[in-house]
C-alpha cells in the first residue's frame, strides 16, 4: 500500500487561474472574425461600409421616397413639372398593370386567365411540395388534365359556351406563363423519351436521339425560334397556316426537350445496374421496368436539375419578343413606346419592374431546387 | 423449363413476334419509316410552298449585291458588297463580341468567385448578391437595361461626358484616342516579340534546371526587364514614333478617334456581367471541391499561401472548373445572338434578319446560321477539351 509519504509532491494550494480564452461567441467575436481579421480586412470593411453609407440612402430615395406611385402620363414623373426631384416612376407600372398581366385579353373574360393561374399554382404545388400526397395523381393532373382544361379555358370552346379568344389578343405575363407551362409540359415527357432513346441499344433510336439532342444544344434558341417562325409554315401544307404563338410554342418545347433529355439522362445514369437487373429478374418488360422501377427513382434525383432547366426556360421565354410575340417584356416595351409615356427615365422603371418580377420567380425556384438538393443529400447518407 | 444435355437451358421456343431481336428490328424499321416520312412530308411541302410563293432556291444570292449598310464592320463593306460579304461581316461581329466578352467574363467571374469565398463577411455577401441578381434575371432584360435604361440616358455629343485621357462618352458610344503608328514603330515591336521569345526560352531553361537540381533560377525580374525595358528604350531612342488621333467633341457628332458603338458596348457589358455570375459559381464550386487537407498538406510542406494556391489548389480546381467553363463559353457564344434585339449587327441580325427579309429564302438563311453556330460550338468544345486534357489528372 502506498502512503502519503511516498508521494513526492502534492500541490497544497490552487494555482493562479489562467486568463479566460478570447471570446469564441457573441457579436464581438463574430465581428473580429468576419470583418476585422487583419489590417487589410479592416480597411476593406470600412471602405465598403462607407460606400454603402453613400449609396443606400440615395437608392432608398430613388426607389421609394421620391418615387412617383400614381401617374396618368409621363408628366407626373418629370421633375420640372412636379417641382421636386423624382425617383422611379412606379406610376407607369401601376397604370399599365392589367396590360402587363393580360395583354389585350378581353376585359370581361379576364376571369379565365385568372383561373388558369390558379390551376397552374395548384398543379405546381402538388408536384413540388413534398408534404402533399399522391404525386402520381399530381402528374396526371399537371401533364394531362391541366393542359386540356387550360386550352379550353384560354382559347375558348363553343361547346362549353366560352367565346373564342384569338391568340393575338393574349399578352403580357399570361403569355410568358403559357409558354413556360407548355415548355415544361411537353419538354419533360419528350425529354424522357429522348433520354431513353439515347441510352437504348437500338442503333436507329440511339443515333436519331443523339443527333436531335446535340443539334438543338449546339444552336441558339433564337435560331430555333426563327426556324419555327419562318420555316415551320413552309413544312406543312399551305392550308394549315399555324398560329404564330403555336409556332413559337413548338420551337420552345423542342428546344427545351433536348436540355431536359440531358438532365434526365444524368438521372438514368445514376441508377445502379442492380436496379435494372432486379427488374429484369422479376420478369418485367422494358416499359414496365422503366415506368415502375427506373424512372421514379431517376426523376426523383433530377428534380433540382429539372427546376434549374425551368428557370432557364422562364428566362428564355423573353426571347419570343424578338419574333414579335407580346410576352411580359414585349408589352413593357410597347408601353414604353407609347407617346404619352415617353421620357428618358421611363425605361429604367419598366425594366426594373420586369427584373424584380423575374428575379422573384427565378430566385424562388432556385431556393426550392437547393432545398431539394439538400434533402436528397441527406437521404443518401446511410 | 426443359433442361437438356449439360444442364444448360435450351433455347426456349418463342413465337417470332416475341423474339427480342425481331422486335427490336421491327421497332427500328417503324422508327426509321416515321423519320423518313416526316422528312419527306416537310421536304415535299417546302418545295410546293416555295414554288407557289415564287421564292428562289439555292445559294445564287450569295454573290448578289446586298444594298444595305451595316453599322459596324471589321472588314471593308458597303451597300454595293455582296450578301456573301455581309455574311462574313456578321460572323466576324459575332466572333468579336463573343471573344471580348469571354475574356472579360472569365476575369470578372474568377474574381467574383474568389471573392465569394472571402473571409470578409461583407465582401462575400456583396459577391453573393451580385451572383444571385445576375443569375436570376433574363439576359435579354439585362441587355435592354444597359442599352436603353443606362446608355439611353447618356448625353448628346455636344454634352459628352469626358473621362481623363480624352475618352468621350455620349449617345454615339464610347470614343477613345486612336493610336497612329509611325513607320519606325516596327523596330520596338520586333524587339518586343524577340524579347518575349527569349523570356519563354529562359523559363523553359529554368524549368529544366529545376528538374535536374531542384533549385529554380530566378527569372522573373530579368524577363520583366527584357520584355518591358528593352522595347521601351528602343522606342524612346528612335523618337517615339506613335501619336494619338484624339476624338473631338462636335455639335451633333464627335469626330476622330476610335469609337465603340453603343450596341457593342451594351452587348459586351451585358454578356460579361451575366456570364460572369455563372462563371463565378463554377469557380467557387471548383475551389470548394478541393479538400482542406490539400491546403494543410501544402502548408506543412512549407509552401507560402500564394504558392499553395498556385501550385496545389488551382491545378486541381481547374479540373473541375474547365469542363464547366466550356459550357459557359458555349452558351455565351450562343447568347451573343441576342444582339439582334438591340440592333448589334451580329450574324443572326445581319443574315437571319436583314438578308432573310430581302431575299425571303428562309430555309437557306436559317440553315446556314445554324450550321455556323454548330461549327462554333464544336470548335469551342474541341479547344476546351484539348485544354481539359492538359489539366486533367494524369493517371500513372
Amino acid at each position: 500500500m502506498t502512503t502519503s509519504a511516498e508521494v513526492h509532491f502534492v500541490r497544497s494550494q490552487f494555482s493562479e487561474p489562467s486568463p479566460p480564452p478570447m471570446r469564441t461567441s457573441g457579436i464581438v467575436h463574430w465581428l473580429r472574425e468576419n470583418l476585422f481579421s487583419s489590417v487589410l480586412n479592416s480597411v476593406v470593411t470600412l471602405l465598403i461600409v462607407f460606400g454603402l453609407y453613400k449609396i443606400i440612402p440615395g437608392l432608398v430615395d430613388t426607389l421609394i421616397i421620391n418615387a412617383v406611385w400614381v401617374a396618368n402620363d409621363s408628366k407626373a414623373c418629370v421633375a420640372d413639372v412636379v417641382g421636386h426631384p423624382v425617383g422611379v416612376c412606379w406610376g407607369f407600372v401601376a397604370a399599365h398593370w392589367d396590360y402587363f398581366v393580360f395583354g389585350q385579353y378581353p376585359e370581361t373574360m379576364r376571369w379565365r386567365p385568372e383561373l388558369f393561374f390558379a390551376l397552374e399554382v395548384i398543379g405546381l404545388a402538388w408536384l413540388l411540395v413534398q408534404r402533399i400526397p399522391r404525386k402520381d395523381l399530381g402528374m396526371i393532373y399537371f401533364f394531362i388534365v391541366f393542359p386540356i382544361v387550360s386550352y379550353c379555358l384560354l382559347s375558348g370552346s363553343e361547346t362549353l359556351g366560352l367565346p373564342i379568344v384569338q391568340t393575338h389578343y393574349w399578352g403580357g405575363f399570361l403569355v410568358s406563363i403559357v409558354i413556360g407551362t407548355v415548355g415544361i409540359v411537353i419538354s419533360v415527357p419528350l425529354g424522357i423519351i429522348l433520354a431513353l432513346g439515347r441510352r437504348s441499344h437500338m442503333p436507329v433510336a440511339r443515333s436519331s436521339s443523339v443527333v436531335v439532342i446535340e443539334f438543338i444544344r449546339g444552336v441558339p434558341l433564337i435560331t430555333v425560334l426563327f426556324m419555327a417562325n419562318v420555316m415551320f409554315p413552309l413544312f406543312v401544307p399551305e392550308g394549315w397556316r399555324p398560329d404564330s404563338l403555336l409556332r413559337v410554342l413548338v420551337g420552345v418545347a423542342l428546344f427545351f426537350s433536348a436540355y431536359m433529355a440531358e438532365t434526365v439522362r444524368g438521372g438514368l445514369q445514376a441508377i445502379p445496374r442492380g436496379q435494372y437487373e432486379a427488374a429484369q429478374a422479376l420478369g418485367l418488360g422494358y416499359w414496365q421496368m422503366m415506368i415502375k422501377i427506373i424512372l421514379p427513382q431517376a426523376l426523383k434525383i433530377v428534380i433540382p436539375g429539372i427546376v434549374n432547366n425551368f428557370i432557364g426556360l422562364l428566362k428564355d421565354t423573353t426571347l419570343v419578343a424578338i419574333v414579335n410575340i407580346f410576352d411580359f417584356l414585349k408589352v413593357i416595351e410597347a408601353s414604353l413606346n407609347d407617346p404619352v409615356w415617353r421620357t428618358s427615365g421611363m425605361p429604367f422603371a419598366g425594366y426594373l419592374f420586369a427584373a424584380i418580377v423575374y428575379f422573384i420567380l427565378c430566385y424562388g425556384m432556385a431556393r426550392y431546387s437547393m432545398s431539394v438538393e439538400r434533402r436528397l443529400a441527406t437521404d443518401n447518407r446511410h | 423449363m426443359s433442361v437438356v444435355n449439360g444442364g444448360r437451358p435450351s433455347e426456349a421456343k418463342v413465337v417470332f413476334y416475341n423474339d427480342p431481336r425481331i422486335r427490336s428490328l421491327f421497332f427500328q424499321l417503324v422508327l426509321l419509316a416515321l423519320i423518313v416520312a416526316l422528312f419527306w412530308f416537310a421536304y415535299d411541302n417546302t418545295v410546293a410552298n416555295l414554288k407557289k410563293r415564287n421564292i428562289a432556291q439555292g445559294f445564287g444570292f450569295w454573290n448578289v449585291e446586298a444594298g444595305f449598310d451595316i453599322s459596324q464592320t471589321l472588314i471593308s463593306y458597303s451597300a454595293a458588297s455582296s450578301y456573301g460579304r455581309a455574311f462574313w461581316v456578321g460572323l466576324l461581329n459575332t466572333l468579336l463580341v463573343s471573344g471580348v466578352s469571354i475574356v472579360l467574363a472569365t476575369i470578372l467571374g474568377v474574381v467574383i468567385g474568389i471573392l465569394r469565398l472571402s473571409k470578409n463577411w461583407l465582401i462575400a455577401k456583396l459577391a453573393t448578391v451580385y451572383v444571385e441578381i445576375f443569375r436570376n434575371v433574363p439576359l435579354l432584360l439585362i441587355l435592354y437595361f444597359w442599352y436603353r435604361g443606362v446608355l439611353g440616358l447618356l448625353p448628346e455629343p455636344k454634352n459628352s461626358i469626358i473621362f481623363p485621357g480624352h475618352i468621350l462618352l455620349n449617345t454615339r458610344g464610347l470614343l477613345t484616342p486612336r493610336p497612329v503608328l509611325g513607320d519606325d514603330f516596327i523596330y520596338p515591336f520586333v524587339a518586343f516579340v524577340v524579347m518575349v521569345l527569349i523570356a519563354i526560352g529562359l523559363s523553359v531553361r529554368a524549368k529544366r534546371v529545376q528538374e535536374s537540381t531542384g533549385v529554380r533560377p530566378k527569372t522573373g525580374w530579368l524577363s520583366f526587364g527584357l520584355i518591358v525595358l528593352v522595347p521601351s528604350v528602343i522606342f524612346i531612342l528612335i523618337g517615339a514614333p506613335l501619336s494619338f488621333d484624339i476624338p473631338v467633341q462636335g455639335r451633333f457628332n464627335a469626330s476622330g478617334g476610335m469609337s465603340l458603338a453603343p450596341e457593342f458596348v451594351s452587348m459586351v457589358i451585358g454578356l460579361t456581367t451575366y456570364t460572369a455570375a455563372f462563371i463565378a459559381e463554377n469557380v467557387r464550386a471548383g475551389i470548394l471541391a478541393i479538400s482542406k487537407g490539400q491546403t494543410e498538406a501544402a502548408q506543412s510542406l512549407g509552401l507560402s499561401h500564394a504558392q499553395s494556391i498556385r501550385l496545389v489548389i488551382m491545378p486541381q480546381a481547374l479540373r473541375v472548373i474547365v469542363p464547366l467553363l466550356n459550357s459557359e463559353y458555349l452558351s455565351l457564344t450562343k447568347n451573343s445572338s441576342l444582339g439582334v434585339s438591340i440592333g448589334y449587327p451580329d450574324l443572326v441580325s445581319v443574315f437571319t434578319g436583314t438578308v432573310l427579309n430581302q431575299t425571303g429564302q428562309a430555309v437557306e438563311m436559317v440553315s446556314v446560321t445554324m450550321l455556323v453556330y454548330l461549327t462554333l460550338s464544336l470548335l469551342t468544345s474541341g479547344f476546351m477539351n484539348w485544354f481539359n486534357r492538359r489539366v486533367a489528372l494524369v493517371e500513372r
